[in-house]
């Protein structure tokens, strides 16, 4: 297991610094000059010229490569245009926000997608089953840049049950968190109705009804069990999607977290905050997928040998 | 019922998108203030939007857009990847390690984080949501033939063909790069579905096509700030989106039931 850990990390090292370089490359595509970019045309000279030595776009390209990985292997991610504060400073700031959302929206799909999945495998190709898999497919077709609106017309807007964006409750996060849930949920519908219904086929489950096990507790304790295995990898492979979706929910539901900090970055063309969210959404992108390889690698050993 | 579905809603959405404008007889950009946010009646079946315009003339637009997005993403995307691919599973050693380690990198990036960051810092336009879309497309593909490619090298026909003496570029072109084709064309199909809700997706945050051009993207956009008054302009295009992309999944799947021999 050590051997393996080791192993993974150091092929995550390499990975993390072409983000990194790729990141640092951005603000050099801005086409003309990212400084002008920023104050406007019509800028006096001298202040951009003080943008630039205050970027360090007025230094050679390989010394403001360098002061840039140092700085980033130091914590700093540079200081925001807009706000003249350190960008980790407002990352970290709404970082519990997204982490509430990416947490809520994961715990509403595995709440929907498993008792929806068991019914489709035991009620198969009854209307239940139907009923489940259109369910399904229609939340696997559905963009949450959709979902979202259209759950607010519904439960704010039709029905008045739930605020409309904005936070401060636990309603606030309900809404939110089932339009980023949601295609996780019907993803994970299906899988667990394929799975459960190839273990239903097992001799052991035969067995276990054999020794008198009722129905539903041969389902419960034996098959279900064993059908979450790819399910519980799936999860684990869609923890990035959630991360990346919480950019397009928040911008909807106007929930203050690092995605919505990004796109008003952008709009604000505060270039060293976009390369700061950008690289911290990447970069615990990479880190989950790392800790799910070292999970699976620590519950399956047969993946350390590959 | 699904196999049909899909090509049916793909071949109706072309057919909407070429001759939808001729028929329909509003100008998708022309505003009419005093009508804003009607909902819909016979002179215009969808509504009119915040601004006055026909909401079925922009849709029609916005399917053009849509459609012309899709296949330029992967139109260039299948190609770039299936050469790229080709090579590095074809030379092996340096040419693909190289070309390994670029894909990593890529592929370690969430696709859409990258394609945002690129358009936030090229600048939104139509162009440049195809040029973002682009990069992070065709690795997909590169994987996908490189894979395909390691295996179809040592099979007796190529190697016959190198031992006559072919060229590198004569043996990819005429006799390995075919050979990926159906490989290619169940993920071109699915690509669609995803280069569509890609620009939907930078559309809506702002970063896409920009007005008063229509795309389904920014028509949703606009529809945000109407729930309350006219969730029409919500509902109609996201329905199109929903739609569109289940065709092309539809078809996706069941080309590649019919071409995987092993399914």
């Amino acid at each position: 297991m050590f051997a393996y850990t080791l192993r993974r990390l150091a092929l995550t090292v390499p990975v993390l610094l072409g983000v990194a370089t790729l990141v640092f490359a951005l603000i050099h595509l801005v086409p003309g000059d990212p400084a002008e970019a920023m104050l406007g045309e019509s800028a006096p000279a001298a202040d951009l010229a003080e943008l630039r030595t205050k970027l360090g776009l007025d230094r050679p390209l390989l010394v403001q490569y360098q002061a840039y990985v140092f700085g980033l292997v130091r914590g700093n991610l540079g200081t925001s245009f807009r706000y003249n504060t350190p960008v980790a400073r407002e990352i970290g700031q709404r970082l519990g926000r997204t982490a509430q959302l990416a947490l809520a929206a994961m715990a509403v799909s595995i709440l929907v997608a498993l008792p929806l999945g068991v019914l489709g495998a035991l009620y198969r190709g009854q209307w239940v089953d139907q009923v489940a898999t259109t369910v399904s497919l229609l939340g696997v077709a559905m963009p949450n840049f959709w979902l979202g609106p259209l759950l607010a017309i519904v439960f704010a807007v039709s029905l008045g049950w739930l605020p409309v964006s904005g936070t401060g409750s636990w309603q606030h996060l309900v809404l939110p968190a089932v339009t980023l849930g949601g295609a996780l949920a019907a993803l994970l519908a299906r899988m667990t109705r394929a799975t459960l219904i190839d273990e239903l086929r097992e001799l052991y489950v035969l067995a276990a009804r054999a020794r008198g096990v009722s129905s539903a507790r041969a389902v419960i304790s034996h098959a279900l069990r064993n059908s979450l295995i790819p399910v519980v990898t799936i999860i684990g492979l869609q923890l990035g999607a959630v991360l990346t979706g919480t950019i397009i929910t928040e911008t909807i539901f106007a929930w203050p977290g690092v995605g919505r900090l990004l796109i008003q970055a952008i709009s604000f063309r505060d270039y060293p905050l976009v390369q700061g969210c950008i690289l911290f959404i990447a970069t615990t992108y990479v880190t989950m997928n790392l800790l799910v390889d070292l999970v699976y690698g620590w519950i399956d050993p047969r993946i350390r040998y590959q | 019922m699904t196999r049909r579905a899909g090509p049916i809603i793909i071949l109706l959405t072309i057919a909407a998108a070429v001759i939808g404008p001729v028929l329909v007889p509003h100008d998708a950009i022309a505003q009419d203030l005093p009508m804003r946010l009607n909902g819909p009646s016979w002179s215009h079946p969808l509504g009119m939007d915040e601004l006055g315009r026909d909401l079925l003339a922009r849709l029609l637009m916005g399917a053009r857009i849509s459609l012309f997005v899709g296949v330029s993403v992967v139109g260039v995307s299948a190609l770039v990847g299936t050469i790229i691919g080709a090579l590095a599973g074809y030379l092996g050693g340096v040419a693909d390690a190289i070309i390994g380690r670029v894909m990593d990198v890529l592929l370690a990036f969430p696709g859409i984080l990258l394609a945002i960051a690129l358009v936030a810092v090229l600048g939104p336009s139509l162009r440049n949501v195809v040029l973002a879309l682009v990069t992070i497309g065709w690795v997909g593909y590169a994987r996908l033939v490189r894979g395909q490619v390691l295996k179809i090298r040592e099979l007796d026909y190529v190697q016959a063909i190198r031992a006559q003496g072919a060229s590198l570029a004569r043996v990819l072109r005429a006799h390995v790069i075919p050979a990926t084709f159906s490989a290619v064309s169940v993920q071109a199909t699915l690509g669609m579905a995803g280069a569509i809700i890609g620009e939907a997706s930078l559309s809506f945050l702002g970063l896409g096509v920009q007005p008063p051009t229509a795309s389904w993207g920014t028509m949703l956009d606009a529809g945000r700030s109407h729930l309350f008054d006219a969730p029409h302009l919500t509902i109609v295009p996201g329905l199109a989106i929903a739609l569109l992309v289940l065709g092309f999944n539809f078809t996706g799947d069941a080309l590649r039931d019919r071409l995987d021999p092993r399914l």
